[in-house]
């Protein structure tokens, strides 16, 4: 299997304290690699280094081979990296379609004049950004609520609107972080059933940062587990549940479905 | 073409509003004083509009508008006087330097100045109109036409009902198609989540620096009508106070709002000058104690602007 | 040799006017600290500041210990009662709304003072309490003078600070102050009374911009009802020179404007000397946003 992405020795620290310190891995195409640790772990700061919003102070990302290192995060998007947030980050006055609109426009460009005169190619582009956007709505359960605000939506309904706009941008590696985050039990079993779908039906690489071990070790191919900032092992779902490592690092957590 | 077809209704509309002040104009039903109010009107409307795509659309506080303005002024004027092209026939080719002046000068603060967050930004901007009519102040240095403290006179007289009304209205139907293209989305986008919007894949350092030349522009347009309206331009009518204006007028017609925002031109700049037509001449001092009252008034009642009734 | 005196006597101008600009500059910071709010009306508090003096003075004839006190009592009040009045009730609403009432607020007092009734438009010479008293220094051969009008400015400057200090660093209510800037939030569930500090803050700031008024007044002896306008915003940029939000960064940032100022007018050109500080805030804006002891903030 082909390395899509391949992180090298990341390092950054914040004002005197390590987030992370030295981390290497890679995902290879196609497979669900889940990342899990305890709280403060430096997960998300990973996420946010490898979409650019933070620069490391040492290390090296590669996207297919090419260095992305320095890259401004837009272009990560436009590389096919898409990604979705922990705290939820919608544009909150602007509708369903609009969300997802706004996604898919980014990536297939007419020029301000074509907009401004309403050429062909105008309209042809925002025909083809009215299509898919319908098409996600459709997938991910969102129809009916095509003009309603992104702030209206109950919370299940925004993240998969978030999911939703990541996969208008067309991506082949997907960045979901905890998207299991104050679901119930039932939300969870249709979240993963949705996940395998959209990977199925895009040709997805995901990685996934996720605390709820039933919606984690039930999805991915591989885990990482990550503590202090450090990879602390790496193996399947069945090797991670036994490492005596990781249960000392989750120390009281149920690591059980 | 597609462009006239689609804006048909506000194009009649327009169309209406125009014959209607043209027959008013023309029989002399009204001084010249309020002839000359109503096409600072649609200038003021067109230099408000630029900052609402700036700030009310895509997020980016701007306090230094009226250098803007006031470099399309200067620019369109002196360009007219020094080349002798002072008639109507050449008019619009100052009027669109005056605009490109401007948006040139943003493209050039811009790429610096938008990296700045919020409060910040605004700061910077400030700064930057005092720079600007600190320049104006001194302009005398560089050329005695442009009067320096003592102000720019003898502008010709070139401003009618007919060039603002088309100028302003073509622009404002350019803004609207902007505003709904994949453009206007981003601006959008950048004002509600500028982390999301890069996520996304929106260039936001480009988008946001294209809203900003792109209403520096319409300041400037506006700024170059200005001039050869009122024929005498004066460094203190581009200070802080200016860009406070446009900002009010954006405010009350409620950002992101193109038809908020001529509403709210017309009630401002009606209010303001219908007091000085209005009030006996011994209390018309009274007039900008009372409007700073009344703007204090309507931030409490509308804070979200005259066009919505949200309070919170 | 002579050169080098003319420009230590324009250093110490410099620092005369600075050390007004950084009494204004404090309470801009304070605010602004505390409220994220740009308080464009509190030049006019400083304006207010050396109007209440000069009516003291000159119509009263009260002696100056006295006034300042006095006139320091006045601004303050002010101060809480613009917060009271205007802002308090804008509390939660969006903070552009805040600061359109803000500018409402500066130009009401502005062009209300203006009226003939109240302090007129015109300027107005400000009473010298004392007379001008030059004393000569020479200094490894070099001669400099001050006057004890800014030996007052220092020390009643240097004053301010010191007992600022003391508030802000020595007691409850400069604790829970600190506390409020950084967390309003946290701060209230901590049983901190916001409403009060958030007044307590008012009143210093503006009691210190009043303060700087009547400095103002007796340095330089033309007040008029715009006269805050200005020295309001150079106040603020100063603030932001030296990192909005830090008290010793308003100091610095003050003196900074100050000098440059007076060191522009001199060597340069007088018209220059609104320009200058400009364009040294927008480098440093573009060098570092948070200012010179302003903290970095991360993103995302």
């Amino acid at each position: 299997m082909a390395v899509l992405l391949e992180v090298d020795n990341l390092k950054k620290s914040f004002g005197g304290v390590q987030a992370v310190g030295g981390i290497s891995f890679s995902v290879r195409r196609g497979e669900t690699l889940g990342i899990i640790g305890p709280n403060g772990a430096g997960k998300t700061t990973v996420f946010n280094l490898i979409t650019r919003f933070y620069t490391p102070d040492s290390g090296d990302i590669r996207l297919m081979g090419s260095s992305v290192t320095r890259l401004p995060p837009y272009k990560l998007a436009r590389l096919g990296i898409g990604r979705t947030f922990q705290n939820l980050r919608l544009f909150k006055e602007l509708t369903v379609l609009e969300n997802i609109r706004s996604a898919y426009l980014s990536g297939h460009r007419y020029s301000p004049f074509a907009g401004i005169f309403r050429t062909r190619r105008h309209l042809a582009v925002e025909e083809k950004a009215e299509i898919k956007a319908w098409v996600l709505i459709d997938f991910l359960g969102l129809s009916g609520k095509e003009h309603a605000p992104a702030a209206s939506l109950p919370y299940g309904e925004q993240r998969r609107l978030e999911l939703a706009r990541a996969l208008a941008i067309e991506p082949k590696l997907l960045l979901i972080d905890e998207p299991g985050a104050g679901m119930n039990p039932r939300e969870i079993q249709d979240l993963v059933l949705t996940l395998r779908d959209v990977k199925e039906k895009f040709g997805l690489t995901i990685v996934m940062i996720e605390h709820q071990m039933g919606l984690v070790m039930n999805i991915s191919d591989r885990i990482l587990v990550m503590d202090f900032g450090e990879k602390i092992m790496e193996g399947s779902p069945a090797q991670v549940k036994k490492d005596r490592r990781v249960i000392e690092a989750y120390l009281g957590e149920d690591g059980s479905t | 073409m597609r462009f006239f077809l689609e804006s048909k209704k506000l194009i009649l509309l327009a169309a209406a509003v125009y014959i209607v002040l043209r027959l008013i104009f023309g029989f002399g039903l009204v001084s010249g004083y309020i002839e000359q109010i109503t096409i600072y009107v649609f200038i003021v409307i067109l230099a408000a509009t630029g900052l609402n795509v700036i700030y009310g659309y895509t997020g980016q506080f701007s306090l230094g508008h009226a250098a803007f303005y006031g470099i399309g002024a200067y620019t369109s004027a002196y360009l007219a006087s020094i080349t002798g092209l002072e008639n109507v026939v050449f008019f619009p080719a100052t009027i669109l330097a005056g605009g490109i002046a401007a948006a040139l000068v943003a493209a050039i603060i811009g790429i610096p100045i938008l990296r700045l967050r919020d409060d910040f930004l605004g700061i910077a901007t400030l700064g930057f109109g005092i720079l600007v009519r600190v320049f104006f102040d001194n302009s005398d240095k560089i050329s005695e036409t442009l009067g320096g403290s003592r102000g720019f006179t003898g502008i010709a007289r070139l401003t009618n009902l007919e060039i603002a009304f088309f100028v302003t209205v073509f622009l404002l139907l350019v803004t609207r198609n902007l505003i709904t293209s994949r453009y206007g989305l981003f601006w959008r986008c950048i004002k509600e989540d500028e982390t999301a919007s890069a996520s996304v894949g929106i260039d936001t350092a480009r988008m946001k620096l294209m809203a900003f030349v792109y209403g520096c522009f319409l300041a400037g347009v506006a700024g170059a009508l200005y001039a050869h309206l009122y024929t005498f331009l004066h460094p203190s009518n581009f200070d802080f106070l200016r860009s406070i204006d446009f900002l009010i007028i954006v405010i009350l017609g409620g950002m992101g709002n193109i038809a908020g925002t001529i509403y709210a031109g017309l009630l401002w700049v009606g209010f303001i000058e219908g007091l000085r037509i209005v009030l006996p001449a011994n209390i018309l001092d009274l007039r900008w104690v009372f409007i700073p009252l009344l703007l204090i008034v309507l931030m409490m009642w509308r804070p979200y602007g005259l066009m919505t009734k949200r309070k919170s | 040799m002579e050169q080098a005196s003319y420009i230590v006597a324009q250093l110490i101008n410099g620092l005369q006017l600075g050390a007004v600009y950084a009494l204004i500059a404090l309470g801009y910071t304070m605010v602004y600290g505390i409220l994220r709010l740009i308080n464009f009306a509190h030049g006019d508090i400083f304006m207010l500041g050396a109007f209440v003096a000069y009516f003291l003075i000159s119509r009263f004839g009260m002696p100056i210990y006295l006034v300042f006190f006095a006139t320091m009592a006045v601004t303050a009040l002010s101060g809480y009662l613009m917060e009271k009045i205007a802002y308090k009730p804008l509390r939660n609403a969006p903070k552009i709304s805040l600061l359109i009432t803000a500018v409402g607020v500066s130009l009401f007092l502005e062009y209300f003072c203006s009226l003939r009734s109240i302090f007129t438009p015109d300027y107005i010479g400000f009473p010298r309490p004392f007379e001008v008293e030059a004393y000569n220094f020479s200094l490894g051969g070099l001669e400099f003078a001050f006057t004890n009008v800014q030996v007052l400015i220092f020390a009643i400057t240097f004053a301010a600070l010191a007992l600022l200090y003391l508030l802000i660093y020595k007691t409850k209510q400069g604790k829970a102050m600190r506390a409020v800037s950084y967390d309003q939030e946290t701060a209230a569930l901590m049983g901190i009374n916001i409403d009060n500090i958030i007044s307590l803050t008012f009143m210093v700031g503006a009691a210190l911009a009043g303060m700087g008024g009547i400095l103002y007044g007796i340095a330089y002896p033309q007040i008029n009802v715009f006269m805050g306008i200005m020295p309001g915003i150079k106040s603020f940029i100063a603030a932001v020179l030296g990192g909005i939000g830090v008290i010793h960064g308003a100091v610095i940032g003050g003196l900074i404007v100050g000098v440059s100022e007076v060191i522009v007018s001199a060597f340069l050109s007088s018209t220059y000397r609104d320009g200058v500080i400009f364009v040294i805030l927008l480098i440093v804006l573009l060098v570092k946003p948070s200012g010179i002891f302003g903290k970095r903030i991360d993103k995302v």
